[in-house]
């Protein structure tokens, strides 16, 4: 049913549906929200959980850690400080292919600390395992969220799924959202009976010492495995288009690139953004298009080189920045494309900087006139010394 | 794509404001994106609310800079904030007013302005004058019809039955003031 909706109490509303046996999580901005929506449904008794309260965003990820190795679907989200504080047990958690789902509402990492959006926690942790996507509105979000356990728990597939939604533009955002019924989820969603799980009658190890006989198989099967994904998470997205008649799961989105000259790459709330730009400067007579990368984990490379193919210039928008290189999408949409084509790489919206309009023009124009591999967009002169200003 | 910005200081009801403004044109199958202006204001801080609607999704993410309508829920920010700055022309700026505040004067910009502080303190007993403004907004730009918006309040008062129908009174108040 269609409704109008805070994004957090929406994406609550998805894990809810998802029947999650355990929920912890520790509140942070701008993820908080979240998190006492969850509570609520719990304390209401509209949702047979249990949240279990924690002193750290470590511990949370430990706790859904074990109650997901106990064979119990398992809930929780972070963000930004929280993810950094989490990280070790993310890796755990892969490893230990355990397939929870995490809400990353993405924000910019300390220090300075700064509240506001960017895409540098999750994108520093896209070497953990995890299968990540990236959700260009609330009802994306929703959908992937759903979606996301599914492919996660998949018996061949078995890793964790983080479903990462822009902080405060869509955790704050309200807009229109079709929720699915709880009928509906039922349906596509199988109750979670995992191939293996810890059992008093079946005694089992996890995570144990690896030594160099073993670790570096264990990491080759996360390998193959996220090889598989890039095949089965286009199934699930088809099994969903066809319950719920959204296109919302996939790896990758192509927007008015057919006949383009310029395209943008993006992840996140951002390609709203570029597609109402693209929209103007169409009706001017430029040939522009986006494409958008739902699927960050595993990259979609292929998918990416096909959409490309025909587009001689090509600029990445990053709201991250690997520093002392370029933005981390850049060097994996460079790596994707053949080396023909002129690739620009744009490192903005850091810190919750506001992406608009303008900026994003700029950034088509830029890509056509010059070739460089980071450029920093929307630079306040005045707060740089002056042998770095631009 | 009509713009709104909303004036207020924290804990006055801006975000209410604009999920109520959202509800209201989601009843009329509108389209729109409600978002507060993204910070950690303590109460009393200004602060703003802001909501673009269309016939078709948004998917515009920025903030707002030119909008078509502004609401400001308390007068003493219309000079501190500059609220009529980038105003776009044929604009409509929906104000509470206190007795002594000079009438705002801005050039191309329709200014409707009621004491909805004054209104809000008779019918609801506190000076929250943003249900008060809802209405007025609803008369002045015609976004939505009066029955919308008496519907989203309704919405988003059901858990708290006790100010419900003050606030109702409230919306057809501001409505008839101007």
């Amino acid at each position: 049913m269609k409704q109008f909706l805070e994004g957090s109490w929406a994406f609550a509303d998805a894990a809810k549906l998802c029947r999650p046996g355990v929920i912890s999580a520790y509140p942070i901005t701008p993820q908080t929200h979240i998190v006492e929506h969850l509570a609520q449904f719990v304390a209401n008794g509209e949702l047979n959980a249990q949240t279990i309260n924690v002193e750290s965003e470590h511990s949370a990820a430990s706790v859904v850690l074990g109650s997901q190795a106990c064979g119990v679907r398992s809930f929780t989200c972070t963000s930004s400080q929280g993810l950094m504080l989490m990280a070790e047990v993310v890796f755990n958690i892969a490893g230990m292919r355990m397939p929870i789902l995490m809400i990353c509402a993405n924000r910019a990492l300390s220090a300075p600390i700064n509240i506001w959006n960017d895409q540098q926690d999750s994108v520093s942790l896209r070497d953990s395992g995890w299968i990540q996507m990236y959700a260009e509105n609330n009802q994306e979000a929703v959908d992937l969220v759903i979606a996301g356990y599914k492919i996660g728990e998949k018996p061949r597939v078995m890793l964790p799924v983080m479903v990462c939604v822009d902080g405060f533009i869509l955790t704050h955002g309200m807009e229109v959202v079709d929720m699915p019924t709880q009928e509906e989820v039922d349906q596509f969603l199988p109750p979670y009976n995992p191939p293996y799980k810890l059992d008093v009658e079946k005694p089992l190890s996890l995570g144990l010492l690896g030594g160099p006989d073993v670790y570096i198989e264990t990491r080759y099967a996360i390998q193959k495995t996220m090889e598989d994904v890039l095949t089965i998470l286009p199934e699930v997205g088809d099994e969903f288009k066809k319950k719920f008649g959204r296109e919302s799961v996939r790896l990758i989105e192509e927007y008015r690139l057919d006949d383009a000259e310029v395209a943008l790459v993006a992840m996140g709330s951002v390609c709203g953004t570029i597609k109402d730009v693209i929209d103007e400067l169409r009706q001017k007579g430029q040939k522009v298009g986006l494409l958008k990368i739902v699927t960050y984990r595993p990259f979609p490379e292929a998918a990416v080189n096909k959409a490309l193919a025909k587009v001689p210039y090509v600029g990445v928008v990053d709201k991250n920045i690997s520093l002392g290189a370029t933005g981390a999408l850049y060097t994996e949409i460079k790596a994707a494309c053949s080396h023909d084509k002129k690739i620009s790489g744009f490192v903005m919206g850091l810190g919750g900087r506001d992406i608009t309009k303008n900026s994003i023009e700029s950034v088509f124009s830029q890509s056509k006139e010059k070739v460089n591999s980071c450029t920093f967009v929307d630079l306040h002169n005045d707060l740089l010394w002056e042998e770095f200003r631009v | 794509m009509k713009e709104i910005k909303i004036f207020a200081r924290a804990g006055q009801g801006a975000i209410t404001t604009a999920a109520i403004l959202g509800e209201a044109l989601f009843y009329e199958n509108k389209y729109s994106y409600a978002f507060p202006h993204f910070g950690a204001a303590r109460m009393g801080a200004p602060m703003n609310a802001f909501l673009r609607f269309d016939e078709k999704p948004i998917r515009l993410r920025s903030k707002i800079y030119e909008p078509d309508y502004i609401i400001v829920i308390d007068p003493t920010l219309i000079e501190s904030q500059n609220a009529f700055a980038g105003l776009t022309p044929d604009a409509k700026a929906v104000v509470a007013v206190r007795p002594e505040t000079p009438v705002p004067q801005a050039s191309g910009v329709e200014v409707h302005t009621l004491l909805a502080e004054k209104i809000a303190t008779e019918i609801i007993g506190r000076p929250f004058a943003n249900t008060v403004l809802l209405g007025a907004f609803a008369k002045i730009t015609g976004a939505f019809t009066l029955d919308s918006v008496l519907k989203a309040v309704s919405k988003r008062f059901e858990s708290k039955p006790a100010i419900l129908q003050k606030n109702l009174d409230a919306v057809k108040k501001g409505y008839e003031s101007v």
